[in-house]
């Protein structure tokens, strides 16, 4: 086999990462360099260091380990069958390219997944080298994510866990059974079960110390996932409702959605067309409100349904419930403004503290929540009042020309 | 017209001892111009600039708006400071205010602020210097920056904390901000050609730059917003960007018209042998075969959001069976049952009883966790009927297989799975009964029945039962 240089393989192992959706480097505990050996700091909020073309934020070294890998799943650009170039870093380039990135203040750490590899727990092992020679060779106190390999040992994935600030495992697919499909050799139960053993050594980890004992080291704080829009059948309520239980069942920080996209070398057994990026973007902001505005996943969407593309979630299911709208700015509760269209938790916060003192007019809510344009024909203020409108036959379609979203 | 002049543009004690004594003398908003130019204004009067103001209360948030605020590139953030000041004097809840017009707009001022130095802090890009003396080598990086507020000084403890180790010095056309190792230090504006030009890694990191984004997702109009033309001078990969924007649509094209390559047949071999058989009805031999049917069992819709199917656990040959309803929420995590709270308090029932919990098989009507998601907790919901009678499937095996003597059905759950039907527990309680099996079978309350039971007597009351029946049952299958 040829070898590759350095650049070639960074060009195809980064190239192959491109497809996980998850690049945050947030929720880390704080730390800093000061009084160390190495580099790095967090400080709880990460930054992104670059925009990418697609609009997306590069926070972090998104690598693989390797692109080689044992198993075919339809989805996925490294399945075995596919015909993409292969490349394998050794654990020292990366720990090496980590470093010299973060030094030049380009990236917040290191995101690392990797294609499987003779044995889940080869490959496993392999991560978790990497991530042990920048903790403890170098003391590299920047930021690490892992992706685990769902079938390796629960020792490694425990140990995983004490060298990254964030370990997910892909549910990728929403539904089990097209898991099956899809992806035959992916256990299903396999992902939960490991899910499940992270959510109880991440638990273990904040017990309380018992006096006199050390605190056991630094472990992640938290778990993620990722699950791909648009490869199977699943409809929006089904997806919303898989993800309400993820976060339920495994104190999820974060569930990604990646539309599916077109990839190249795509298996046959793939639908043809992708779903519209819109359809991700309203995914999000549905998980949104179920994570930060009480909404329950019911109220949102039913199971077997889709959500409505044209309109966001909340204004959507404003319009459903007209009989509780238009709601007064200056009287109405926390609750019922954040589950009004248009106002969003720091506008209604700024509302709030706003209206101890003055009776808020159109303007004033235009200047703390920034545009009125959406919530005007919910909401009643000193000087307002929508009348008829919240009722008008043609709301829904006022509401969606302004703000129709040109993502491609 | 009162001329207030500050020694540079983010003077802000000179600023505020101003402040401080024109507020003191009454001066109006608009009465005053504020300036850092040295020559202009020569003639104009001054007010003193330290001592003669007398000091005043403001809210704690004000002097920290104005802090931020007066990092601001435009010439009106003074008079608008002031301006506030002046009013805060009536209204000293102002702030408190975030629709008022001035507040909203200092707000905005310091929002921009805070925007440039996280800019600062994400698109600084150090160049490796090479040594000056090899013979003591250290890493010295250097970086060339544009912010687009004067922060330099207010972003460079973040440096600092992140870049403990290594000598740095960032250079800015406000100023420039320098690391030790040690120690924080400022010097004079710089120019660019103060700045190394290049560094070895750039090229790496253009690489990367263009390898990691999707062409199919192209949207330029995103990247703009959050990275904002003005950085992109300085971003060694921002240079790549028109090319990768032109080629992306070309390449999803391609990506695209592909023929998808037919998988070779070893390949679809393998996904055959690895997709799962079900488990044969009545082939049952022993209780690994139970336990891990229990995995794939699809005779119910439980197992789409379990974690795992949680079988009984015990001796193979118990004989005594404790049946309780559905595993919980830490039962579905570890896969074994009664590990939960309500476990816990079984088990020091069982202790009670003298009752060894390892002598006792212990399992559970329904073998996976029924629960609907609340926020981030998972609520409890206890099965219907169609669920309790799909799983008897997997009870009965176990019973069959373990073959007990006698089987303590635990809550009403338990009892609809053990005796195929309902029965008053407070009323039955105590009692055996003869099964078709040939089991004795006693039933008694479940444990998480106590922890949910308010009345502390009333709970101590049901505990108490539950030990008596535990007793019994263990003597009777002695
Ligand atoms: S609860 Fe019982 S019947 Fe339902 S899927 Fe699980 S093991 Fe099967």
């Amino acid at each position: 086999m040829a070898v590759l240089d350095l650049k070639r393989k960074l060009a195809i192992l980064s190239d192959a990462a491109k497809y996980d959706a998850s690049c945050a480097s947030s929720g880390a505990e704080k730390r800093n360099s000061l009084g160390g050996k190495g580099v790095g700091s967090t400080e709880g909020m990460g930054i992104c260091h670059a925009y990418a073309p697609d609009g997306r934020c590069i926070s972090l070294l998104k690598i693989l380990l390797t692109n080689f890998c044992i198993y075919d799943c339809a989805y996925c650009v490294n399945r075995v069958s596919s015909n993409v170039a292969r490349a394998r870093f050794s654990v020292k380039e990366v720990v090496d390219l980590t470093l010299n990135f973060y030094k030049r203040n380009y990236i917040e750490g290191l995101f690392l997944s990797s294609g499987v590899i003779r044995t889940g727990d080869y490959t496993m092992d392999e991560m978790v080298r990497v991530a042990r020679s920048l903790r403890l060779d170098h003391d590299f106190r920047g930021y690490i994510h892992l992706k685990l390999i769902p079938e390796a040992s629960p020792e490694l994935a425990a140990e995983a866990g004490l060298y990254a600030d964030r370990v997910s495992i892909n549910v990728e697919l929403p539904r089990d059974e097209s898991l099956a499909v899809l992806a035959p050799e992916k256990d299903a139960a396999g992902i939960k079960k490991a899910m499940g053993r992270m959510r109880l050594h991440i638990e273990d980890r904040n017990e309380p110390v018992k006096a006199g004992r050390a605190r056991p080291r630094r472990f992640a704080s938290g778990q993620s996932t990722q699950l791909i829009v648009g490869a199977d059948g699943a409809r929006d309520g089904d997806i919303l409702a898989r993800s309400a239980a993820l976060y339920g069942s495994y104190q999820l920080k974060r569930v990604y959605y990646s539309a599916f996209s077109p990839i190249p070398d795509g298996s046959a057994r793939l639908p043809l067309s992708r779903p519209p990026l819109v359809r991700e973007h309203r995914l999000y902001q549905a998980d949104w409100l179920m994570r930060f505005y009480g909404f329950g996943q019911g109220e949102i969407v039913a199971p077997g349904e889709d959500l409505d593309l044209a309109v966001d979630p909340k204004t959507a299911w404003a319009l459903r419930h007209r009989g509780d709208f238009p709601v007064d700015v200056n009287t109405a509760d926390r609750e019922t403004l954040l589950r009004t269209p248009g106002l969003g938790a720091r506008g209604v916060d700024r509302i709030l503290q706003a209206r101890a003192q003055t009776r808020l007019t159109l303007d004033d809510v235009k200047r703390v929540c920034g545009s009125v344009k959406r919530a005007k024909p919910f909401i009643v203020t000193a000087d307002w009042t929508p009348g008829a409108a919240t009722d008008a036959e043609g709301l829904r379609a006022a509401l969606v020309a302004p703000q129709q979203l040109s993502l491609f | 017209m009162r001329v207030a002049r500050l020694e540079s543009e983010i003077d802000f004690d000179g600023w505020r001892t101003a402040a401080r004594a024109l507020r003191a003398e009454g001066v109006r908003p608009e009465a005053v111009v504020w300036t850092v130019e040295r020559e202009l204004f020569d003639q104009g009067l001054f007010p003193p600039h330290e001592g003669e103001g007398k000091a005043f209360g403001v809210p704690a948030a004000f002097v920290e708006l104005a802090r931020t605020v007066i990092l601001h590139r435009s010439p009106e953030r003074f008079a608008l400071l002031y301006r506030i000041l002046h009013r805060l004097e009536r209204q000293p809840r102002l702030l408190d205010n975030p629709a008022d017009t001035d507040v909203a707009k200092a707000r905005d001022m310091a929002k921009g602020v805070g925007r440039a130095i996280h800019k600062m802090h994400a698109f600084v890009r150090f160049r490796r210097v090479e040594d000056v003396a090899p013979e003591t080598p250290r890493e010295q990086y250097v970086a060339w920056f544009e912010p687009a507020h004067r922060v330099t000084e207010a972003a460079a403890p973040f440096f600092a904390r992140r870049f403990a180790n290594m000598n740095w010095s960032i250079l800015t056309p406000d100023a420039c901000v320098h690391w030790d190792r040690a120690m924080l230090t400022m010097s004079a504006g710089a120019d660019p050609a103060d700045a190394p030009s290049q560094d070895a890694q750039e090229e790496m990191w253009r690489t990367y730059y263009a390898s990691i984004f999707n062409p199919a997702r192209l949207n330029p109009a995103m990247m703009k917003q959050e990275m904002p033309r003005r950085y992109w001078r300085n971003l060694p990969e921002a240079a790549l960007i028109p090319d990768l924007i032109e080629k992306a649509q070309s390449r999803t094209e391609t990506m695209v018209a592909a023929q998808p390559a037919k998988p070779s047949e070893r390949v679809l071999k393998a996904a055959l042998k690895h997709a799962r058989g079900s488990y044969g009805e009545g082939n049952l031999t022993n209780l690994e075969e139970v336990a891990a049917g229990i995995q794939v069992c699809r005779r119910c819709d439980l197992w789409r959001d379990a974690t795992q199917g949680v079988p009984g656990l015990g001796p193979a040959r118990a004989a005594l069976m404790i049946v309780g309803e559905q595993p919980g929420d830490q039962e579905d995590l570890q896969g074994v049952p009664f590990v939960g709270p309500a476990g816990q308090l079984l088990d020091r029932a069982m202790a009670q009883a003298g009752a060894p919990r390892d002598r006792v098989f212990v399992t559970n009507a329904v073998k996976h966790f029924k629960h609907e998601p609340r926020g981030k907790r998972r609520l409890h919901k206890t099965p219907d009927r169609g669920e309790v009678q799909a799983c008897r499937w997997w009870l009965d095996a176990e019973r069959r297989l373990v073959r007990p003597k006698v089987i303590l059905a635990l809550g009403a759950t338990a009892v609809q799975a053990v005796f195929g039907k309902a029965l008053p527990i407070g009323k039955t309680r105590g009692q055996r009964q003869a099964l078709d099996g040939g089991e004795l079978a006693l039933v008694s309350w479940h444990p998480s029945f106590m922890l949910r039971i308010p009345d502390r007597d009333a709970k101590d009351r049901a505990y108490a039962e539950l030990v008596t029946d535990l007793k019994q049952a263990w003597k009777l299958a002695g």
